[in-house]
């Protein structure tokens, strides 16, 4: 419990402090931290697992048990068009939860949920799958990521 | 079946989790920052924010009295490492006076994974903390100071931060009621 707190405190000083000093709306420094964070953790975590499946078993993975370790739920919808785009929807996301869900606060929403694009890339990106993530806060707190597999 | 036998363990994730993304944020200071200094002034001030928003959270959830002394702070405060960073650190070296003390960790949850390249001997990786703790009593009227004595990183054999009382913040009188 008391660990979460330190973790969302955490999160929001980062976002304060990378937000804040000369970069204006440059929301790269933040995506990279969480990049960075998610490659060296999913090494950590995964270690003793026997190898997924496929894509949709490793998406299945970031949706439920990578998720509700982070975030203490599961996704609540996860959607693809089998051609490499996957949607994950989190309804009540728990960065956004706590801000007032009227649309006067929406503009601040990115720079809450870059943190995670981050992650989810980051993590999937040492599981062998190059993607693009990209989050849409329409109404607080549900957030949707969109993940673009990047095929070469 | 055999992946339900290897569930993830929530407690040592989170922790991972903190302690790599302190990573990324110190490594990152060090990209934005020529001067060593200025990242530890960072990493002291984010603390600082955290724990004035940390101590409500303590408080509410372990309903503690106001201290009367310096060695009742120092017990709260290693609850307070015990609740958040799940460590334990020891309370000792107290000053005659009994206005210093020190706690002292034997491991320390940030600097896991964390080896110091050669020329960064005066990065603070863990300022982080003195921040946290300073910020926290300052919002309970006690001004500290804080700082390293020993670092496990710099190959000492614990990691001691010392905390000195330096003064109780007296409530200020609101403007315009002198």
């Amino acid at each position: 419990m008391s660990e979460d707190q330190i973790f969302e405190y955490f999160h929001s000083e980062i976002v304060n402090y990378l937000y804040n000093e000369k970069t204006g709306n440059d929301l790269s420094a933040l995506e990279y931290i969480g990049y960075a964070s998610g490659y060296r953790l999913i090494e950590r975590l995964t270690r003793e697992w026997p190898r997924f499946k496929d894509e949709l078993d490793t998406m299945k993975f970031i949706c439920t048990d990578f998720w509700s370790v982070i975030y203490k739920k599961h996704i609540d919808n996860l959607r693809t068009n089998h051609q490499g785009v996957y949607v994950l929807q989190d309804n009540a996301f728990p960065f956004l939860t706590k801000i007032s869900d009227g649309s006067e606060k929406l503009e601040h929403a990115p720079k809450y949920v870059a943190f995670t694009c981050g992650l989810i890339r980051g993590s999937l990106a040492n599981l062998g799958i190059n993607s693009t993530v990209t989050a849409e806060v329409q109404t607080m707190p549900s957030c949707k990521f969109h993940i673009q597999v990047n095929r070469t | 079946m055999s992946r339900q036998a290897t569930r993830l363990d929530a407690k040592k994730v989170n922790s991972e989790l903190l302690t790599l993304t302190y990573g990324s944020l110190v490594s990152q200071m060090l990209r934005d920052f020529e001067n060593i200094d200025d990242v530890n002034k960072q990493l002291e001030r984010i603390g600082y924010n955290m724990g004035m928003r940390l101590i409500e959270d303590f408080l509410s959830r372990t309903s503690s009295p106001r201290c009367l002394e310096m060695r009742d702070t120092a017990d709260k405060v290693q609850q307070a490492f015990r609740m958040y960073l799940n460590v334990q650190p020891t309370i000792s070296n107290w000053s005659a006076a009994g206005d210093e003390y020190s706690l002292i960790f034997d491991n320390n949850p940030l600097t896991e994974f964390v080896e110091l390249p050669p020329d960064m001997t005066n990065l603070r990786y863990c300022g982080i903390l003195c921040g946290c703790i300073r910020g926290a009593l300052e919002m309970v009227q006690l001004e500290v100071q804080c700082w390293f004595v020993q670092d496990q990183l710099k190959g000492d054999n614990n990691t001691e931060i010392r905390i000195k009382f330096i003064r109780r913040l007296e409530d200020a009188i609101p403007a315009g009621e002198d």
